[in-house]
């Protein structure tokens, strides 16, 4: 039985609508057209010298299941907006984080709450370095990240 | 432990009984079975073998089909629902996280009910039968829905989702992840596991079906030793006491009670005499080769006096072609007429050795042709079994008209169903007595082996050969029994050439020139 259409619209709807209100600080809406995929900008608050200074950009994409299904959400580069170095971030922008995978998501997380839960990720880094592997997988992944079976070996980065 | 007691009393009364280790096994094995320290089926072949006079390579097993295994975790359930006072539902969720070790759970839950329950997920507090409830007020996290006669519902935790939300949850976890005995409430971080009866009173009845299924096969793939067979759309699952470890003494070959004959160890089909290790890595070399050996597996061939193209259409090596009536060998491309004696010059790949091997590029093509040699034969084989197939398919018709040709009766005619079937299992031994020769070193056995594969691949052959005759010429009775004889002769060499090779692998006298690390070391992934 998957959801009826309009079933994410609904919820989505009434996310935007607390978004416009107000967000946390270091979080931006940059832009939400439709209900298929949302931008985001994200600071760090604290004077972690690995993020100091830089404003990362974050996609959404949501499948007709959200929130039941996970998003998918990757950081995209752009000329002023980098991808943040850390051990769970590959140089793409595809992020290896439980709660985005289908184990740990919760239907009851948000864009919001995942955006916290990004820049508290990034707040508690102390690495500067990528995952390893990352130059090999970057090359060869052909999967979207709803389709990779990250292992998640170390939830404490 | 009352099992253990059976066993010991069963076999006191033998001499020579092979002392049983398995107990001291268990303990340093401790941290891969996690709860395997429950008393082990009398099923392992070193147990029985005083007990019973058995083939080496013959292992004990038992077929289970799915009402036994119904009745097994029934069994199982009810009796921890009597024991400890709770809901069958709740039972189930407490064994299956116990991975059906009964005497386990039980002794857990005694000394402390508290971390174990919390642990399986299950809640403290007794409450009635689920059911769904309208509160005022009620606003649902998942789809923001709130309103007037909005159904809702809760697991003992409390956290409450409308009834669509959880529907639509559910159906994802069954339908999209095939998840069911581990599913947990939907809130974040909430453990809990959401019971059978509740999800039975949320979800349509087509999901049900295919929770229950789920739940179903987690009792098989929970427990070491049971596991499905793997033939398209059987239900059984074979019950085996081979441990892992055992892998490089033991090729475990089952037979479900469908016909489809496999290796207990890595759930292959048949592959004896060589051990699952070796199969693995000899397919792996296969699939990385492929590209330097596909001209070998090619379907057909250059008739080797007259150039025309002969493609081959049945099992035998024996070829004759059409155009030029030229008879040659299939695998070496020789003359037939040489092969009734010197079969030996295409079976074995002589080790080149001396000159040639001195320079790099020589001993680089010295290896590759060695693989070749092998990859060949047992490519040969494997593409063999497979027409051997068809054939058999066209063969029910052939019996058909030889009742007709022949007078005789369809019981008469059941020969040929045994020929086919002989044929079938030799070609699929013979095929991986090739790649196990390809691993295997040089040593005193080695020529009793390749004896005893020659004198099967004869045999396999002579039978191909009587056995695609036509219809006219199997009607002559002097040729029935002379399939039925080399039927029974091809069987014969074929226990024979097994039992030599499980008997050397057992005892550990095979030599091999890669390392056989056993089980023990089971390869752990990065990615799940
Ligand atoms: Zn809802
Ligand atoms: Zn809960
Ligand atoms: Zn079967
Ligand atoms: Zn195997
Ligand atoms: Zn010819
Ligand atoms: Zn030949």
């Amino acid at each position: 039985m998957p959801p009826a259409a309009g079933f994410a619209t609904k919820r989505l709807g009434k996310e935007l609508q607390k978004i416009h209100n107000s967000l946390p600080p270091g979080i931006d809406l940059v832009s939400a057209e439709n209900f298929e995929e949302w931008f985001l900008d994200i600071r760090v608050l604290d004077s972690n010298p690995l993020y100091k200074d830089q404003t990362y950009r974050l996609k959404f994409k949501f499948s007709s299941s959200y929130p039941i299904e996970p998003p998918e959400v990757v950081f995209v580069k752009l000329p002023d907006r980098p991808i943040p170095i850390h051990p769970h971030i590959y140089s793409n922008g595809i992020i290896c984080l439980d709660l985005l995978g289908q184990q740990g998501w919760s239907p009851v997380q948000n864009v919001e709450s995942v955006c916290m839960s990004l820049q508290s990720m990034l707040t508690g880094n102390t690495k500067d370095e990528r995952p390893p592997g990352d130059e090999d997988f970057v090359r060869a992944n052909r999967l979207r990240p709803k389709d990779i079976d990250f292992f998640y070996h170390d939830n404490n980065v | 432990m009352d099992s253990d007691d059976d066993f010991m009393s069963a076999v006191s009364s033998e001499d020579d009984v092979l002392p049983d280790d398995s107990e001291n096994e268990d303990m340093s094995d401790a941290e891969d079975f996690d709860f395997d320290d429950e008393p082990d089926p009398d099923l392992g072949m070193s147990k029985d073998f005083g007990v019973k006079k058995k083939v080496p390579f013959d292992i004990n097993f038992k077929v289970f089909h799915p009402s036994d295994i119904q009745k097994q975790q029934d069994d199982l359930i009810n009796e921890v629902n009597m024991i400890l006072d709770i809901s069958k539902e709740e039972a189930a969720i407490l064994l299956r996280h116990f991975r059906w070790n009964k005497e386990r759970l039980l002794e857990d839950s005694m000394d402390k009910q508290r971390q174990v329950f919390e642990a399986a997920g299950l809640a403290q507090t007794s409450a009635g039968p689920p059911r769904l409830e309208t509160i005022p007020g009620f606003v649902c996290d998942i789809c923001c829905e709130e309103g007037e006669g909005l159904q809702s519902f809760a697991i003992k935790c409390g956290h409450r989702y409308c009834v669509d939300c959880y529907r639509h949850y559910l159906s994802q976890k069954i339908r999209g992840e095939g998840e069911a005995a581990r599913i947990q409430c939907p809130a974040d971080g909430c453990n809990l596991i959401i019971d059978s009866r509740s999800l039975d009173l949320l979800v349509m009845p087509e999901l049900t079906g295919r929770y229950h299924e789920l739940l179903n096969r987690t009792y098989v793939e929970d427990k070491d030793t049971l596991k499905w067979c793997p033939a398209p759309d059987c239900q059984n699952a074979i019950e085996c006491g081979v441990k892992k470890k055992e892998l490089d003494k033991v090729v475990p070959t089952v037979a479900c009670d469908c016909g489809h004959r496999f290796c207990f160890g890595c759930i292959l089909n048949d592959h004896q005499p060589a051990p699952c290790e070796l199969v693995k890595k000899w397919l792996k070399k296969c699939a990385d080769d492929s590209e330097t050996a596909n001209w070998i597996s090619a379907n057909t061939k250059e008739c080797p006096k007259c150039n025309s193209t002969i493609e081959k259409n049945g099992g035998c090596n024996h070829m004759t072609c059409r155009k030029c009536k030229h008879e040659f060998c299939w695998m070496c491309m020789g003359l037939w007429s040489e092969h009734g004696t010197s079969w030996y010059s295409c079976n074995r790949f002589e080790e080149k050795s001396g000159t040639e091997a001195r320079d790099a590029q020589a001993r680089s093509r010295v290896s590759l042709e060695r693989y070749l040699h092998y990859y060949n034969r047992y490519a040969n084989h494997e593409q063999s079994a497979r027409l051997d197939k068809n054939i058999y398919q066209k063969t029910e018709t052939k019996m058909v008209q030889l009742q007709k040709e022949s007078g005789m009766s369809w019981i008469e005619v059941q020969y040929l169903n045994s020929a086919s079937q002989a044929l079938q299992t030799c070609r699929q031994t013979l095929m991986w007595t090739y790649a196990f020769a390809f691993y295997l070193a040089r040593n005193n056995l080695t020529e009793i082996f390749e004896d005893n594969q020659k004198d099967l691949e004869m045999a396999v052959e002579a039978l191909s050969g009587m056995f695609e005759k036509n219809v006219t010429e199997l009607s002559d009775p002097k040729l029935k029994v002379e399939i039925m004889d080399k039927t029974a002769y091809c069987n014969k060499r074929r226990i024979i050439l097994l039992e030599d090779t499980a008997a050397n692998l057992a005892e550990g006298r095979w030599t091999f020139n890669v390392e056989l690390t056993s089980g023990a070391a089971a390869s752990s992934s990065h990615r799940r």
